[in-house]
């Protein structure tokens, strides 16, 4: 078989900023996958990327934005969410795509996140759960789950972590779902159907962060993957409440909840601005 | 290919060809790709890029069958494949 000369590109190459590439992300970190998955999904969902933007917080995922070759915006620390929001009042017209990780998302941005799921806002939060703060140098964060080694917990962190899927279930949001990044398919179907779904979707994804917190758990890129393999347990629509991450109890993955109610911004019109919806129906 | 039962319809279905590209300059060496292809195809090369790492090389290009599992999880967007069209695989 000849090979052809001419010099391939890969099918991404259009919705990447290739100048900016090789990533800064380490190797093995999985943000890489979560976000080629997330291109996937945009190429394969046929929305109008015209009309598609990404917004970022900051950490290692929020580094997103700046690859991606759409609008695009890197917000400050745990706004991803509001600075969406406002950009969805401003255009309802926008798909909003937010891109952040567990910190931005879950610890300064905590409160952003469930007045956004309460209020139905119509946006794809897509958050990357590495477990610690990766960027800062490998710190416990609100998702470290219990007993886990990091910088700030030498002896094991004595906290809780948040069940996130369960978080965004009771405040509200409309689509809960939790992959790996090993359930690279299953993640970009449902990054898909959240695309062309209204209201508030959420989509937790497992990313191995050999640097800040495998080298401290003992375990290595790959090893994290293995448990991913043989620890996951896919439970398509399970309760929030019955979801685990725990690497003895075993790791829920999944589509758990889905269901269709009024946005945010058709919650507003309807009551605020009747004349206004009856228009633009 | 190997088949643990040999389908009665084998000779009507048709099994795609895969060519794996690897983008060299971008690879940092994970190795996911090579760990989880499900028909074996890679392996580590004794290579270095420019960066330092070790990218993989295909070490069996006649055994992929184009399911873009090496492109889908690679972080870096380092490798892809592509079908090569039955006539030329004669």
């Amino acid at each position: 078989m000849e090979k052809s000369k001419k010099k391939r590109n890969h099918p991404l190459d259009g919705l990447l900023r290739t100048d900016r590439i090789p990533h800064i992300w380490c190797a093995g970190c999985g943000i890489g996958t979560v976000f080629s998955s997330c291109l996937v999904a945009m190429q394969g969902s046929g929305i109008d990327l015209q009309k598609t933007v990404m917004v970022s917080g900051i950490g290692c995922s929020g580094r997103a934005a700046g690859y991606v070759k759409l609008d695009s915006y890197h917000t400050t620390h745990g706004r991803a969410i509001p600075f969406a929001t406002g950009m969805k009042l401003a255009n309802p017209n926008l798909n909003v795509v937010v891109f952040s990780g567990d910190g931005d998302l879950f610890a300064i941005g905590g409160n952003h996140f469930i007045h956004a799921a309460r209020r139905n806002v119509d946006l794809t939060v897509i958050c990357v759960n590495n477990l610690n703060y990766g960027m800062t140098g490998g710190q416990a964060a609100a998702t470290t789950p219990s007993l886990a080694k990091t910088t700030t917990t030498p002896m094991g962190n004595p906290e809780q972590p948040f069940n996130l899927p369960l978080l965004a279930f009771a405040s509200g949001a409309s689509y809960v779902a939790r992959w790996t990044i090993l359930h690279t398919r299953d993640l970009t179907k449902s990054i898909e159907e959240a695309l062309l779904r209204k209201g508030f979707s959420f989509i937790e994804v497992l990313a191995p962060c050999p640097t800040g917190y495998g080298r401290r758990n003992r375990e290595a890129p790959l090893e994290t993957l293995k448990l991913y393999q043989e620890r996951t347990i896919t439970k398509n629509g399970a309760h929030p409440v019955d979801v685990h991450l725990d690497i003895h109890r075993g790791i829920t993955v999944g589509k758990f909840h889905e269901e269709d109610r009024p946005t945010c911004v058709e919650m507003y019109d309807r009551t605020c601005r009747p004349s206004f919806s009856v228009e633009t129906a | 290919m190997r088949y643990w039962r040999v389908p009665f319809d084998l000779d009507q279905i048709h099994v795609t060809r895969g060519l794996v590209t690897i983008v060299e300059e971008r690879c940092k060496g994970c190795g996911y790709c090579i760990a989880y292809c499900p028909r074996d195809v890679l392996e580590l090369s004794d290579r270095y890029n420019a960066k330092g790492y070790r990218p993989p090389a295909v070490k069996k290009p006649e055994a992929c069958v184009n399911c873009h599992y090496c492109e889908i999880i690679c972080p870096d967007f380092a490798i892809f494949s592509e079908e090569i069209p039955p006539d030329a695989v004669g």
